[in-house]
């Protein structure tokens, strides 16, 4: 569904990203895991077709995001760090906005749109502007934004920063439903969330790929067996290593 | 070629449709409208004498679209990519399966279609001298015409800057003065000095690319293909270079 390809970024001096591959089937989610700085956001934003990477390709659903970007991209959800939206909008208007971006015929547009509302849980916050919404609406609504034409793939940078435990939790349950029909990416900071959520977890320190494996797996390389004490491990290792 | 054309044109409807509802969901299309009309009012009224010429035509409101078009059209497109830039929205953007000729110029006819409103809210102006006299009302309808091409022109450089600098009051300041470049280079003031400086062959290829001798032409009530080519030639211009611009994203 989604294979990453040796994908390298600078930006100028500084190498972003060195070299990250790695290959994503149906049904899976996979969390994109590393301290701040590592390249999870640079390699997200390059999957998505936003940025461009100096070295390496990005295939969705089999179709290149450097020859073929607008088709790959039509196979593609994001969303972005921050999830960006448009303040002066109101939600629907957002995605009616993107349903028509998007060239989602007119006749299904609606229930596209009906749908999207529904899995977001967004129904309660219909009549206001983006803008006015707390920040578990907004992100939802950009969580609605990256689902609404149904892509086979879903990037998602940091989804559930920000939100309170509930949200968190009904966030999780949409993730966990879509999970079967689609390839899933999701860069988070909260460990804790990740066996609940993720099937693999791949940790990124500094542009590389230093462990990828299973959240259960990653556990098991401490002593004490905590995702916690795997990252402290992982990522300090290659900070001793560079230096 | 017609498949690959439409595919780059891709999103022009739904960026035309997000932009327009943007201007008139804030007070920002309001308050534009209602200055500029002021303005132009104004300087029609006031600066320009308008009743005392004794002449029933809309030569002394026509003089001032130029020098109003120079302030107000660039606080018009300033926002246009400056504000995806600070919201971070033009990473959504940047991720949808658009081409960005037709964001460019969905933004673009978005503003344009501000700025033609205002045009339109004059249109009193042209039943009054109707009413005052028998004006050449085949040069007033050319003159708007061509005044609406300029505003698109100034509109371009607008929105080309505020994909290049990401922030609306620097982008503000530099299409000013370009604007201000492309007006000013056709003032007499300059000209004059132009020709003292340089000789009057340079003067003549200075005047001829400015805004202002291309609009006068205009008002002369001749319909000159020179003309219109000349202000969309310089809107598409700077469109391609807000293509360029906005696409330098893609590369961090």
């Amino acid at each position: 569904m989604l294979d990453v390809r040796s994908l390298e970024k600078a930006y100028g001096n500084k190498q972003a990203v060195r070299g990250i591959s790695f290959a994503v089937e149906k049904g899976t989610v996979l969390g994109f895991l590393g301290p701040n700085g590592a390249g999870k956001s640079t390699t997200m934003r390059m999957i998505a077709g936003v940025l461009e990477p100096d070295v390496g390709d990005v295939l969705i659903d089999g179709k290149s995001i450097i020859s073929e970007r607008r088709a790959a991209q039509a196979a593609l959800g994001y969303l972005p760090e921050g999830a960006p939206l448009y303040n002066d909008m109101t939600p629907p208007e957002f995605l009616a906005f993107l349903a028509s971006a998007r060239q989602i015929p007119k006749g299904q547009r609606k229930d596209a749109i009906e749908r999207t509302i529904a899995d977001a849980r967004i129904s309660g916050v219909l009549g206001q502007r983006i803008g006015a919404l707390s920040k578990g609406y907004r992100r939802r609504v950009g969580l609605a934004g990256a689902i609404l034409h149904d892509p086979p793939v879903l990037v998602l940078d940091e989804p559930t920063d920000g939100l309170d435990p509930n949200q968190k939790r009904a966030v999780r349950a949409l993730i966990a439903r879509m999970a079967p029909t689609k390839a899933i990416i999701i860069s988070t900071h909260t460990l804790t969330e990740v066996p609940a959520m993720c099937h693999r977890a791949v940790l990124v320190d500094r542009g590389r790929i230093v462990a990828d494996d299973t959240p259960a797996g990653l556990a098991k390389r401490t002593d004490d067996g905590t995702l916690e004490s795997a990252f402290a491990r992982l990522t300090d290792q290659v900070e001793e290593e560079t230096l | 070629m017609i498949s690959a054309v439409r595919q780059q044109m891709s999103g022009f409807t739904a960026t035309y449709r997000r932009e327009l509802n943007a201007y008139f969901a804030t007070p920002m299309a309001y308050v534009f409208l209602a200055v500029f009309l002021l303005a132009l009012g104004l300087f029609t009224w006031e600066a320009a004498r308008f009743f005392d010429s004794g002449v029933a035509d809309l030569q002394p409101f026509f003089a001032w679209h130029p020098w109003l078009y120079m302030i107000f059209l660039p606080a018009l497109a300033m926002r246009l990519w400056a504000d995806e830039r600070a919201a971070g929205t033009d990473e959504l953007l940047l991720s949808l399966p658009l081409g960005l000729p037709g964001l460019v110029l969905g933004k673009l006819c978005a503003a344009w279609t501000v700025a033609g409103t205002g045009l339109l809210l004059t249109l009193p102006m042209w039943l009054s001298v109707n009413y005052l006299g028998n004006p050449d009302n085949a040069a007033i309808a050319l003159t708007y015409f061509v005044s609406f091409l300029m505003a698109g022109a100034y509109l371009s450089i607008g929105a080309a800057v505020s994909a290049l600098t990401g922030s609306q009051v620097t982008a503000f300041v530099i299409s000013v003065v370009i604007a201000f470049v492309f007006t000013a280079a056709g003032w007499p003031l300059v000209l004059s000095t132009v020709q003292t400086l340089f000789g009057t062959g340079f003067a003549d290829l200075i005047a001829r690319f400015s805004f202002i001798t291309q609009f006068e032409s205009a008002q002369r009530g001749v319909l000159e293909l020179r003309v219109v080519a000349y202000f969309l030639g310089f809107t598409a211009t700077f469109a391609f270079l807000n293509c360029l611009w906005a696409s330098r994203r893609r590369l961090g």
